[in-house]
């Protein structure tokens, strides 16, 4: 979108770090306002060289870290990412659009022409739009930051780790484990299904601390609570039920096999 | 500078959020203007589509990622359809604390808004980032009032961004007593950074720029402010209920642009915070009334860039009407036997039929409208939602045509940044409005 290079004066050795949207909400950019005055002290040990939001582009070298918000919706989008990936020692998925293509996903459960003709009207065709992909799906992915939106906590942690160049683990826990340590009562106990027992933890089981259930937005566990088949059948849940519910995150997966 | 044989080329490529791109396009030809438009392209995230076969009791939680800083606007807007189309009426107490999450996001995206928009034209920076090093003290107080209205949010609906407890019929969680008394600290020691906003406001100043227009935003026959309920009415005289919400923007398709337009009753019309001001400024609480008059604002003012000072007022009035219903749950408790977690409704806590349902709500930049139609398991057949920014866009482009020629004769630096200034006012998004805007000229 930009016209002109005002270039972004190079005035310390700090990492440089840059944020990039595409499609998304941005909600997990303004997470990073929500950190109050200790955004300071995080802005004073980094340079933020591209932010859409408050610099001109553009920075013509190596980034050392890259944020990558938004899942990969379109052509251009897809070459944009590339050209991005090429130039950033570090990159970050962030955010469940970027993660796993989140909500934008429920696209692809329909079919492209179907979808883009009932909101666009005969005129679709001028907007571009590709079956939606997560980063991971398009160009390589260092660090990911799940959740929608993100746990401003795990960025923080996220990106410590990044400058160290130290590896940083999602557990491989389900929502369970944090909500159990919460005492929340289980939501199947009320007769409500939950999708905890097949999403990551991470989040400290922030949405049914609040009296809700578990969406699925951090992407799928790859070992499910161990109980979690049993939990279909103790329940009697109909598998398509759940298998639908979770496609409201994690529809881009099926991209993956 | 002479005018008579000006030429002037200007193109503003400028990034929007959930609207998409917009772009300025100006072009002056031997001093006579050939070309005023403001363009929007609509980013194709296809959420109307994707709701199709999604249940109308996940339609809160889908909606509400439309836009980052307005979920909670979504949310409630969301929330009204789909009771609408399945019947359902609100508690009392539902009503009150959606009102209440409402005064938040309008403090939320309000302070945002003018302190990134204000506090840089004020200070003479083209953006926020610079005022870190000279302006410490404003950078702080507007990441401390940001971060408080956070944490209120936080409590009240589990967090600011895609709210958690706020659902069809109610509430997940409802807050406690040392919650609602949290919540009255936090805004109460606000109130010295509350002061220094006014007195930043104050010193505001804003490009002297008339046109009439239609003002559209919720009326209402009794003494509230009306941002929740009401029904749809214009400053022409207008007046329809929610159900007929399509007759107040009659949107139309204008061949030099791909996006909607919106009109009612003339050329274009005009949602927000001035609209609303315009619309309903005796019902605003006493304190918003007394900002108001110090701060020269009047109904009905025909200043599109006012609408950051009536956004000023707005912030004023959504603290103590907060205060006012946090001290009203405080005295007279709540009722937590009206707590509810209902899913997807698999257990059928909530009667379910088909509907047509339409929610109208006054979100930060206007009224925003959802529209849902089920079937008769509360599955979603078909979605519609029209966004402020949208039904801004055609007014925003008829200011433009009386304006352009108002500075024509100005140094072409003056003529962009007013240009940009006038966008910028409508607050079509925060991260658009204080995005650099990269102009080019010819001439």
């Amino acid at each position: 979108m930009k016209k002109e290079t005002k270039p972004v004066k190079a005035v310390s050795n700090k990492p440089k770090v840059a944020f990039f949207d595409f499609a998304c909400c941005e909600g997990c950019q303004l997470q990073i306002t929500n950190l109050g005055e200790g955004l300071l002290d995080i802005l004073g040990a980094i340079d933020v060289v591209e932010f859409r939001e408050a610099i001109s582009e553009k920075w013509d070298k190596d980034y050392d870290v890259v944020f990558i918000e938004g899942s990969i919706g379109d052509h251009h989008a897809e070459e944009r990412l590339k050209k991005i990936r090429a130039r950033a020692k570090v990159l970050i998925a962030y955010g469940s659009c970027a993660t796993t293509g989140g909500v934008n996903g429920m696209k692809n459960s329909f079919e492209l022409d179907e979808i883009r003709a009932s909101v666009y009207g005969k005129d679709y065709k001028l907007f571009d739009s590709t079956p939606t992909k997560a980063v991971h799906q398009v160009v390589k992915v260092d660090y990911s930051i799940n959740g929608c939106p993100i746990y401003a906590p795990e960025l923080v942690e996220v990106l410590k780790c990044a400058l160290r160049g130290l590896p940083y683990t999602v557990p491989d826990n389900p929502v369970c484990a944090e909500c159990k340590l919460n005492e929340n009562v289980c939501m199947y106990e009320r007769g409500i299904s939950c999708l905890g027992p097949w999403t990551k933890a991470g989040c400290n089981s922030w949405c049914v601390n609040n009296g809700n259930i578990c969406y699925g937005c951090r992407g799928e566990v790859k070992n499910p609570a161990k109980n979690a088949n049993d939990i279909i059948g103790k329940y009697n849940l109909k598998p398509e039920l759940i298998k639908n519910k979770f496609d409201m995150y994690n529809k881009c997966k099926e991209g993956d096999k | 500078m002479a005018t008579a044989n000006k030429n002037l080329d200007i193109k503003v490529e400028y990034v929007t959020r959930v609207e998409g791109h917009g772009n300025i396009v100006v072009n002056v030809k031997e001093g006579k203007i050939e070309k005023c438009e403001f363009h929007v392209v609509e980013t194709p995230r296809l959420f109307e589509g994707m709701l199709r076969g999604r249940s109308i009791f996940e339609a809160q939680h889908i909606t509400s990622r439309i836009c980052g800083i307005c979920s909670c606007g979504h949310t409630l807007a969301s929330i009204q359809a789909a009771e609408d189309a399945l019947g359902v009426v609100p508690t009392e107490q539902t009503v009150k604390l959606r009102k209440l999450l409402l005064d938040y996001e309008f403090l939320d995206s309000h302070l945002l808004h003018v302190y990134l928009l204000a506090a840089p034209d004020v200070l003479g920076v083209p953006s926020f980032i610079p005022l870190i090093g000279t302006h410490n003290a404003v950078v702080r107080r507007a990441l401390r009032m940001k971060k408080a209205v956070n944490d209120v949010c936080d409590i009240l609906v589990g967090r600011h961004i895609h709210p958690i407890t706020a659902i069809v019929g109610g509430w997940t969680k409802l807050p406690s007593k040392k919650d609602i008394d949290t919540q009255i600290k936090i805004l109460e020691d606000m109130a010295p950074d509350m002061g220094e906003t006014l007195k930043l406001a104050k010193v505001l100043k804003f490009p002297d720029f008339h046109r009439e227009t239609e003002y559209v935003a919720l009326v209402s026959d009794d003494g509230e402010y009306p941002l929740l309920n009401g029904d749809i009415g214009s400053t022409d005289g207008k007046r329809v209920s929610k159900k007929d919400y399509r007759k107040s923007t009659n949107e139309f398709i204008d061949p030099r642009s791909s996006a909607k337009f919106t009109k009612w009753s003339r050329e274009s019309l005009f949602v927000g915070a001035l609209a609303r001001f315009n619309l309903n400024s005796n019902k605003l609480h006493p304190k918003a009334k007394a900002v108001a008059k110090d701060l020269g604002l009047k109904p009905v003012c025909y200043n599109p860039f006012m609408n950051t000072v009536a956004q000023v007022v707005e912030i004023v009035h959504c603290y103590y009407h907060a205060l006012e219903i946090l001290k009203d749950l405080k005295k007279n408790g709540v009722d937590y036997s009206q707590q509810l977690t209902v899913g997807v409704n698999e257990k059928g806590a909530v009667p379910v039929r088909a509907g047509n349902g339409v929610g109208s709500v006054e979100v930060p930049r206007g009224i925003l409208h959802h529209n849902y139609e089920t079937d008769k398991a509360g599955m979603i057949k078909l979605a519609n939602c029209i966004i402020p920014t949208n039904q801004n866009v055609n007014n925003i482009e008829h200011d433009f045509t009386k304006f352009l020629p108002e500075i024509i004769t100005q140094p072409k630096a003056d003529i962009t940044l007013k240009l940009e200034m006038l966008v910028r006012a409508y607050d079509p998004c925060i991260s658009c409005s204080a995005h650099y805007l990269d102009v080019k000229y010819v001439d």
